[in-house]
């Protein structure tokens, strides 16, 4: 019963007039949410103790693991979403993976610049060559590629179809990503709060990180879905647009 | 398909087909780089793998846009997906016959550069054997990125965007494969080995993925 409804749920959510209804419900809620979250998240963040070695450098794990984590995050919604272009055909998954481009790629600059900005201090250099940061400066690439392969074509569910076979590619990555830090011997640190055997990181810290990232995600599905209901605002003013030009050019 | 790999190799060679460019394209890229670093044989017999190498890699992007936008362009892209053949099948003899014309060429020409940068012998043959194991794989992940731009009229410089980060770790074990031959502690198998799996996992998803892409971009 509940598997039939969620079907009928996702079949309703491919007409864009249910979603755009949907998203206008769901919206406020979720910007206020994401705020309250952000409040309590940045309010912890710098009141909580800091390390005893790093100072109030730690201070910037608040903002940069999130954000690391929102990129693969966000790339992993992408590839879902190229898959329901190239399997359903599902008319929002096109919209979707387009709109999460930019942010995939906003998300992952603000992991670099706040890891940068945090290596000066801890390790004496803005940047080092080693897996983690490598692999997601490559992530950043794909993101920019992926933009601009979507901005070179006119037409729009070519593009779409075209740019899902790419993100599909570039999927490889990830886990890449994800492990590089186990199969390398880096500079970066390894995971130490979704591991086997429980986080080895403070409860002090990880209160407030836990809080930062439950922020970011809700900031992530909230622009993500704006810039879905702008997009298909885009696509039906551009089709308005047409539809006028041809009806002024037959009363001419 | 036989047919179909002579047919490609006639065409690059002959005139017009610009295969030849990309090794004079590989020989001016490497012979820039003593100008850039200064002619210090000792740096560049330290840096010549690294340097062949990206030599190679930029050399081998160059002729991709034109992979399967020649067969459009004259309408035989359109007989290619509709042939009874599985399209997979197709662009994997194609990716053979971009690699035989446009790349082989530079992994020969190779150990003429390895002399210029004052390489050893064994690090020559290093060089070379990775770039004949680790070159294919450019030109099956190359086929994905020229398959997603066919469409586009100006692709090539987006198709070298695109393909250049996914490129990037065999860039990685080929050139660590060919340090690994010349220094000592480290062995030279295990890098060698990731390079041929690199490979032949590419030499699946490339296909797969270019055969996705032009059935998509088809108009």
């Amino acid at each position: 019963m509940t598997e039939s409804l969620a079907i009928r749920k996702f079949s309703d959510l491919a007409n864009p007039t249910r979603f755009l209804a949907l998203a206008e419900r769901l919206l406020p809620w979720m910007a206020g949410l994401c705020c309250l979250l952000f409040a309590a998240g940045l309010y912890l963040a710098f009141t909580t103790e800091g390390d005893y070695q790093q100072g109030d450098t730690v201070r910037i794990m608040y903002i940069h693991v999130p954000a690391a984590w929102l990129s693969m995050m966000c790339y992993s919604v992408m590839a879902l979403s190229a898959i329901g272009t190239l399997v359903w055909r599902h008319p929002l998954a096109d919209v979707s993976h387009k709109a999460a481009a930019p942010l995939g790629a906003a998300f992952t600059l603000i992991a670099l610049v706040t890891g940068s900005l945090w290596g000066k201090p801890m390790w004496g250099t803005w940047w080092v060559w080693d897996a983690r940061l490598t692999s997601v400066f490559i992530l950043f690439l794909m993101y920019l590629g992926i933009i601009a392969l979507n901005r070179a074509m006119d037409d729009p569910s070519k593009a779409a179809r075209v740019s899902s076979v790419l993100i599909l590619v570039g999927f490889v990555n990830i886990p890449i990503i994800k492990f590089s830090v186990d199969w390398w011997n880096t500079l970066h640190q390894p995971a130490s709060v979704i591991r086997m055997g429980g986080p080895t990181i403070d409860g002090e810290f990880l209160r407030p990180l836990l809080v930062m990232a439950m922020a970011y995600t809700l900031l992530f599905f909230t622009l993500h879905i704006t810039a879905m209901r702008n997009e298909i605002w885009r696509r039906r003013i551009a089709t308005q647009r047409r539809l006028a030009a041809r009806t002024a050019s037959r009363e001419v | 398909m036989t047919a179909l790999l002579l047919r490609d190799l006639k065409l690059s060679f002959r005139a017009g087909g610009g295969a030849l460019i990309g090794i004079l394209f590989f020989l001016t890229v490497v012979a820039v780089i003593p100008f850039g670093v200064g002619p210090d044989l000792n740096l560049l017999s330290r840096i010549g793998p690294a340097i062949v190498w990206i030599g190679a890699l930029l050399a081998a992007l160059l002729g991709l846009d034109r992979l399967f936008q020649a067969d459009r362009d004259d309408g035989s892209l359109d007989l290619l997906l509709m042939q009874e053949h599985p399209l997979v099948l197709t662009i994997l003899v194609k990716c053979l016959a971009h690699w035989l014309a446009n790349v082989l060429p530079l992994v020969i020409a190779s150990p003429l550069l390895g002399l210029f940068m004052n390489m050893s012998e064994v690090a020559i043959g290093a060089v070379m054997l990775t770039l004949l194991v680790g070159s294919p794989a450019l030109a099956f992940i190359g086929a994905v990125g020229a398959a997603v731009a066919v469409t586009l009229p100006r692709g090539g410089l987006l198709v070298s965007i695109l393909v250049l980060p996914l490129t990037i770790p065999v860039l990685i074990f080929g050139v660590s494969a060919s340090y690994a031959a010349v220094e000592d502690p480290a062995p030279f198998l295990p890098p060698f080995l990731i390079l041929v799996a690199i490979t032949m996992f590419f030499a699946v998803i490339g296909p797969l993925g270019a055969a996705l892409a032009l059935r998509n971009a088809g108009d």
